[in-house]
């Protein structure tokens, strides 16, 4: 038979296409509008889905093969991990207290990102983007996995994980993470895929996963570190997604350009406002340091964002507005928020600490514009109340931003001494805000952040305590019911860590597994 | 810094999460599977309502019909989390990859009667779009569904689908060449033979509730097509027609099917098992659709066995009879 010899050899590139966007026709039975309801009201304009290039060209068999092979290594180092009781080998036991954060700020984000790109994936019409959403949807499973049974070791020994599902939705500086990514989701597709594909995934991903991962390998938490950089490698592909997201749309129409820069801008803010949990982590958190927030900021975003954004100027795209004021923030950021972690930490699922000296020394080097001005005082004063048994905690409630829900401890830009107050009046009622920039946010979409479950709120009106409270009843502990509502431990997962059992689990077990028998 | 531990035991403050200790009512170790599943999906404090779907929460029971009073009661047999799900598709893809290997490498695709080729070709083909869309079908159920169980499986599912899309894809550049994929399509979207499928698929499209579309799609639809085409038209009657190369091809399709029924009928026979309301919900649904999917997929079954067709299908139907009243529901 000849046909063999007439057979059409297919390039790379062609044998992609066949295998996933020919395989989409344009319907006649039903109304594309009906199939695809959720791709006009944003505005954005696409006039021709073939016009996306494919960021990468992974078939399924493909992607099988490689992604059980990884799992493979992984589930191995996980094992062994837990089996050679690996967390003993942490520089100590204050680091922990980083993957709490990590499993109950971070983790749930990865699943709320797997119904994400689900929903992204099944709203666009284009068929090169569908596959490519699908995939990550995909890929996003395996990171909460991965996450959940790296970590379910740690939870088996210390506190302050046991409750992560229940915890991310209801403690107030976790509502920070889920509302971030509760605004993206509930956004239209295209602006989904800009929030969390390009401005998350792309621009700012080094700020989070690196010094979480990284700061891992510096204080020999090899399971950590293990899910950290097999993700990575799923990342490069959600990364390369993010870019040719902003090019297609920007591509496809100059109309596009407008709100795609509002999306850049307010989406930057808003993972910004997040990592406020990483630079106290990176700063105060992580017994061996990597390197400081501030020297994070200025390489991965203003050096390698700087030439992304001027790259992207061909588009139109202008650095986010925000810049200048993170700029101005950097010196003050990881402080103020460790300070005000340190006082509310009655109501805190992992433990705070005074810096020790040699700390401290590295924060003043680290910032030495800001630390010894402003922040070492306050240290200093903690210290000495401490040493007199006043271990200092606020157990009143912080205001809240209305939409970065973070508390009103930021500073004015230009004043660190002067807390930043914002406000608006909206259909007879005031809200709060951190910034310009969340005040912004807010004033684009009132009826969206009006409706925001800011947990300081919902104690105030008493939905924060369990059922059958009676808060009018003599002696009511309002803090001690929230705290019961949350499951929080208290004297367990929350305090300081100078006398936690954490300190002394750790302590005891080390020194049973580094004894001479 | 790497200290020398000795290996010492020491007594575990808990087994597993609180989430998952509150749902088996103690606190054990547990499987992988159940402790990357069970309550991962956030049930209440929603902060925003979807621009793109006011009327519910992100998560929101009442975009389906069905009622569960535990939405994880959906499990699925294979404790499919991501890692046991993408081994036990990666052994799979080997021996897809062997096969192919097979038949290319000792040119068995010369050897096949002419007929059984062309006719291979005219039916598999088109079921590449048929297969896209299932991928999209699972995508909505993914997203929309209510519980981490469903669309845990859902996402799994639909990417299966997108790789038997591809697998078909192959079979057709194999048996046939670039153009065979041009002509498959060229009938999907043209030739009557197609319409009814097609318009099934379509229509199913804008199925909203999102258990309806697992119903329409992986109980109905699939439920038919695959033990009409794979088990019965390819490894029976291709393969007594000197086609069994072909069976070989889609060994990946029928193992694939029979594999993922076992996730299909335990969550329908929970959902039915649930309530008289959830069983005569589903039965409405499998009521509009069964009918339908059985006469789209006549005129694609006599592509291959013309006149045999009705008979065929009917067989089909008996077993796919039996299986809805393992679930409990009726044909
Ligand atoms: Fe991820
Ligand atoms: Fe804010």
């Amino acid at each position: 038979m000849d046909m063999q010899v007439a057979k059409k050899k297919l390039g790379l590139k062609e044998k992609y296409q066949v295998m996933t966007r020919d395989l989409d026709w344009t319907p006649t039975y039903q109304k594309m509008e009906d199939i695809y309801p959720y791709v006009q009201y944003e505005g954005i304009k696409i006039h021709d889905w073939d016009r996306w290039e494919d960021p990468f060209r992974l078939t399924m068999d493909a992607y099988w093969k490689y992604q059980a092979e990884k799992e493979k290594k992984l589930y191995a180092i996980i094992d062994a991990y837990a089996q050679n009781n690996g967390h003993l080998n942490v520089t100590d036991a204050r680091y922990i207290n980083t993957v709490k954060l990590f499993l109950t700020g971070v983790s749930p984000l990865e699943y709320m990102a797997h119904r994400g790109f689900a929903h992204v994936g099944r709203a666009f019409p284009g068929p090169g983007p569908r596959v490519a959403c699908l995939m990550q949807s995909l890929d996003e499973m395996r990171h909460f996995q991965t996450q959940v049974h790296a970590i379910s070791n740690y939870n088996k020994y210390y506190n302050g994980f046991h409750d992560f599902r229940k915890w991310h939705d209801r403690v107030w500086y976790l509502s920070v993470p889920k509302s971030f990514f509760d605004d993206a989701i509930t956004a239209g597709p295209f602006e989904f895929i800009v929030a969390i594909g390009f401005s998350f995934e792309y621009v700012l991903t080094n700020l989070l996963f690196v010094p979480f991962v990284s700061g891992a390998a510096y204080n020999g938490d090899m399971g950590t570190m293990a899910y950290g950089f097999s993700a990575q490698s799923d990342e490069a592909r959600h990364m390369t997604l993010g870019l040719e997201v902003i090019k297609f749309i920007l591509e496809q129409d100059p109309a596009n350009l407008p709100i795609v820069q509002r999306w850049i801008d307010k989406w930057t803010w808003r993972g910004y406002r997040v990592l406020t949990l990483v630079a106290m982590m990176m700063d105060y958190m992580l017994p061996k340091r990597t390197m400081s927030w501030k020297e994070a900021w200025e390489i991965y975003f203003e050096e390698n964002g700087g030439a992304l954004f001027r790259d992207l100027a061909r588009y139109g795209i202008r650095m986010p507005k925000c810049a200048e004021t993170i700029a101005f923030e950097k010196d003050h950021l990881s402080h103020q928020a460790w300070c005000t972690f340190y006082n509310y930490t009655a109501a805190t699922a992992f433990h705070t600490w005074l810096p020790n000296e040699d700390e401290m020394q590295w924060l003043s080097a680290k910032y030495p514009d800001s630390f010894d001005k402003y922040y070492r005082p306050r240290f200093d004063f903690w210290r000495e109340q401490a040493a007199k048994g006043n271990r200092f905690y606020n157990t009143t409630l912080p205001m809240l931003c209305q939409t970065c829900q973070v508390p009103l401890f930021f500073t004015e830009p230009g004043d660190p001494t002067k807390i930043c107050y914002r406000e608006t009046d909206y259909k007879g009622m005031k809200y709060h805000f951190c910034s310009d920039h969340c005040k912004e946010i807010f004033e684009h979409e009132p009826e969206k952040y009006v409706q925001a479950w800011l947990p300081v709120h919902q104690i105030y009106q008493g939905n924060c305590f369990p059922e059958g409270t009676d808060p009018t009843a003599e002696g009511f502990d309002p803090l001690k019911a929230v705290l019961q509502w949350y499951n929080i431990i208290h004297g367990r997962d929350n305090l300081d860590f100078e006398g936690s059992e954490d300190q002394r689990n750790f302590a005891a077990w080390r020194a049973q597994a580094t004894r001479n028998v | 810094m790497q200290i020398d531990l000795r290996t010492v035991t020491i007594k575990p403050l808990r087994q597993t999460f609180d989430h998952i200790a509150r749902y088996l009512g103690t606190d054990k170790p547990v499987s992988r599977y159940l402790e990357g599943s069970l309550g991962i999906q956030p049930k209440d404090v929603f902060h925003y309502r979807p621009t793109w779907d006011p009327e519910h929460e992100i998560f929101d029971v009442r975009r389906t019909k069905i009622r569960m009073k535990d939405w994880d009661a959906l499990k699925d047999p294979r404790q499919f989390y991501y890692g046991a799900y993408t081994s036990a598709r990666a052994r799979q893809q080997d021996t897809a990859e062997a096969n192919f290997d097979f038949v290319e490498s000792r040119g068995l695709v010369e050897t096949l009667p002419e007929d059984v080729r062309q006719a291979a070709v005219a039916l598999l083909v088109p079921l590449r779009h048929v297969a896209w869309g299932a991928n999209m079908n699972n995508a909505a159920v993914c997203a929309y569904a209510y519980g981490g169980m469903t669309a845990q499986a859902a996402i799994y599912q639909s990417m299966d689908q997108l790789g038997i899309a591809q697998y078909l894809t192959r079979i057709g550049l194999l048996l046939g060449d670039v153009e065979s994929l041009a002509a498959g399509k060229q009938a999907w979207t043209n030739d009557p033979v197609w319409q009814p499928l097609r318009r099934y698929v379509e229509d199913s499209f804008v199925v909203k509730d999102p258990f309806e579309l697992h119903t329409v799609q992986n109980l109905v639809l699939d439920g038919l097509l695959y033990p009409l085409v794979y088990d019965t038209i390819i490894d029976q009657i291709f393969a007594a027609r000197g086609g069994a190369a072909i069976a070989m091809l889609t060994q990946f399709m029928t193992q694939w099917s029979a594999e993922t029924r076992k996730w299909v009928d335990a969550t329908m026979k929970a959902i039915v098992a649930e309530s008289e309301e959830n069983r005569t919900v589903v039965q409405d649904w499998v009521d509009a659709w069964l009918p339908r999917a059985k006469e789209a997929l006549l005129p694609v079954a006599a592509i291959a066995v013309s006149e045999q067709a009705p008979a065929l299908l009917d067989e089909v139907m008996e077993g796919f009879a039996q299986r809805l009243a393992k679930i409990g529901l009726s044909a």
